[in-house]
């Protein structure tokens, strides 16, 4: 279970996330919306190391991860996919995935074996398989498409086995058709791997479809939190982000 | 680049036993090498061509071990000259003052080295490109200038003079000529070897991770100080034994091997060869020892005739010989595997 208590983090006088309290229970899926600038990735920054907090905890199991360094979240299980694909561009997809999982064995610093390891094939084969980038395996990922380099980070997080994985906007940069297929594989991610998804995503049809709790922040503070219905109805959601349409869909 | 063609061809072999027949595959290429490196003398007596075989495992080596940090890790170092120098003198210093034998000095100096580059490394390597390179060069000034001004313990603007004793050892006495040539060939091949291994070791991996995409890899829980540290005293010991073979060779250290030109030589040979290649650094040594002694002969504006060779790579090719010769393999693999 993955609980944030009273987060905080200012820039300067901005308070990009306002005494943010939440719950994640173990295999839950939750997308995280909200308007420009409302502090979703800042949220994500500060629950993976990227920033420190100035306040407030986030507990994974009990344990308080708030201002440790990124390679400690990761190996205590919080993994990460950015809204700009964040791939090794010289590597191939298969030395990518081989490498990450040495990464987690930590036998990323042996010097006296030849790389990959071999217990390091069949994590790496599992999930290039979930991904499907099998039959990509030796490209180089700066080839890759969009989509794949978006699934390729997908699975880098993904490798590593994590109890918590956190996708910045896996739909980011996608046509229309690409952006349900992508969703349609993270729905599948989540059910088959049984791991606690939270998700941003601007699509308000696909929030509204899959995900089965939304969060929405607004000027770093949570405005609301419910199943699709309830956000939908929600007077001050309408107000500050949906605008009257989805309101009306709704009604 | 290159792990395209590195990642291709490893895995063409069979998946299991892939990564250990490279590595066999490595050993058998080394032992062909240093086997027509050490006949050498049997079907000449050229004097100089042994000469420029010796310099070519002294630069070599110093080199190939730059390119772990550019090519392998994208660290830009302009100092790494510095351990070169370093490993020249720690050894002429430690035969002409202690006269221990000629493998303790080695080992010693290697030791000595590696404490420095951990001072130096835990200082530069946090830093980001353009102050990293620049503060390896600032050490890199501070040996040289610590060279020159302790005058009574090195010798200052004079080096080490008076030749450093050679005390035969185990049966190889150095100061035989074909002696030095072979244990120089050694020392390059096994030097050679020991880096190739690293580069393609998991540790390798992590370093080409480190380049590509430096916050990913801590991401996925790399310590990467940690890594770039590890690699920047890993090249130092390289660069020092280049050094130290270049003391034998001439038998004394001079304050230009400290000097920060020699890290200018080692970032030429590097661009002329290709960094996305292992080999490349040496193809890069041989031509530009080449060059060096062939320009010398005709004018006495050589610097002039080497700076436009290394403009044309630089601006004009863009890359190092060896970077087309892999892009062309790859290129022919491609449209092989298309049909």
């Amino acid at each position: 279970m993955l609980e944030i208590r009273n987060l905080a983090k200012s820039f300067g006088g901005v308070k990009a996330t306002n005494d943010v309290s939440l719950d994640f229970p173990d295999g839950s899926l939750t997308a995280v919306i909200g308007p420009n600038g409302a502090g979703k990735s800042t949220f994500f920054n500060l629950i993976t190391g990227a920033l420190r907090p100035d306040s407030g905890k986030v507990l994974l199991d009990g344990v308080d991860l708030a201002g440790r360094s990124p390679p400690e979240i990761v190996r205590h299980g919080i993994g990460r996919a950015f809204q700009v694909a964040s791939i090794f561009k010289s590597l191939t997809v298969q030395e990518t995935m081989l490498a990450a999982v040495s990464a987690d064995q930590r036998t990323s610093a042996v010097l006296h074996k030849r790389f990959p390891l071999p217990e390091t094939r069949d994590r790496a084969e599992h999930v290039m398989e979930l991904l499907g980038l099998v039959s990509k395996r030796h490209r180089t990922a700066a080839t890759l498409s969009h989509g794949d380099q978006k699934l390729l980070d997908i699975a880098l997080a993904l490798v590593l086995e994590p109890k918590v994985l956190l996708l910045d906007e896996p739909t980011a940069g996608m046509g229309p058709e690409e952006r349900w297929r992508m969703i349609d594989k993270v729905r599948e991610l989540w059910e088959s791997q049984k791991i606690t998804v939270v998700f941003i995503e601007h699509d308000m049809d696909i929030v509204f479809k899959i995900a089965p709790k939304i969060v929405v922040l607004c000027y770093g503070r949570i405005l609301a939190t419910g199943t699709p219905d309830e956000i939908r109805n929600n007077s001050a959601v309408v107000d500050a982000y949906l605008g009257t349409e989805h309101a009306g869909a709704a009604a | 680049m290159t792990e395209l063609e590195a990642g291709r061809a490893q895995t063409l072999v069979p998946q299991r036993g892939g990564a250990a027949l490279q590595r066999y595959r490595d050993v058998l290429i080394a032992l062909i090498a240093f086997a027509v490196l050490a006949s050498l003398p049997l079907f000449t007596g050229s004097k100089a061509l042994l000469d420029f075989v010796i310099r070519c495992s002294a630069y070599g080596l110093f080199a190939t071990s730059l390119n772990l940090l550019v090519g392998y890790t994208g660290l830009t170092s302009f100092g790494h000259g510095m351990f070169f120098g370093l490993g020249a003198y720690s050894f002429g210093l430690i035969m002409q003052k202690l006269g221990v034998p000629i493998p303790i000095a080695f080992v010693a100096t290697l030791a000595i080295t590696a404490i420095v580059a951990a001072i130096i490394g835990a200082i530069c390597v946090r830093l980001k490109e353009i102050y990293f390179a620049f503060v390896t060069l600032a050490f890199q000034m501070l040996i040289h200038s610590t060279i020159l001004s302790w005058a009574s313990f090195t010798g200052g603007d004079q080096g080490l003079r008076g030749g450093i004793p050679r005390p035969a050892f185990l049966g190889i006495n150095l100061a035989n000529h074909v002696h030095l040539y072979i244990a120089s060939c050694a020392l390059l091949i096994l030097g050679l070897l020991a880096m190739r291994q690293i580069a393609q070791s998991p540790f390798g991996y992590t370093l080409r991770m480190i380049r590509d995409n430096a916050a990913r890899a801590s991401f996925l829980g790399i310590d990467v100080w940690r890594a770039k540290l590890t690699v920047f005293v890993l090249a130092a010991l390289f660069a020092a034994m280049g050094g130290m073979v270049m003391a034998l060779f001439v038998s004394g250290a001079y304050p230009e091997f400290a000097y920060w030109t020699i890290s200018g030589e080692a970032i030429f040979i590097n661009m002329l060869g290709g960094v996305s290649t292992f080999l490349g650094p040496m193809v890069g040594t041989v031509l530009l020892l080449l060059l060096n002694d062939t320009v010398t002969r005709f004018t006495e504006y050589h610097g002039i005739v080497l700076g436009v060779v290394i403009l044309f790579f630089a601006l004009g090719l863009r890359k190092g010989l060896l970077d087309f010769v892999a892009e062309w393999y790859a290129h022919r693999r491609e449209t092989g595997e298309g049909r």
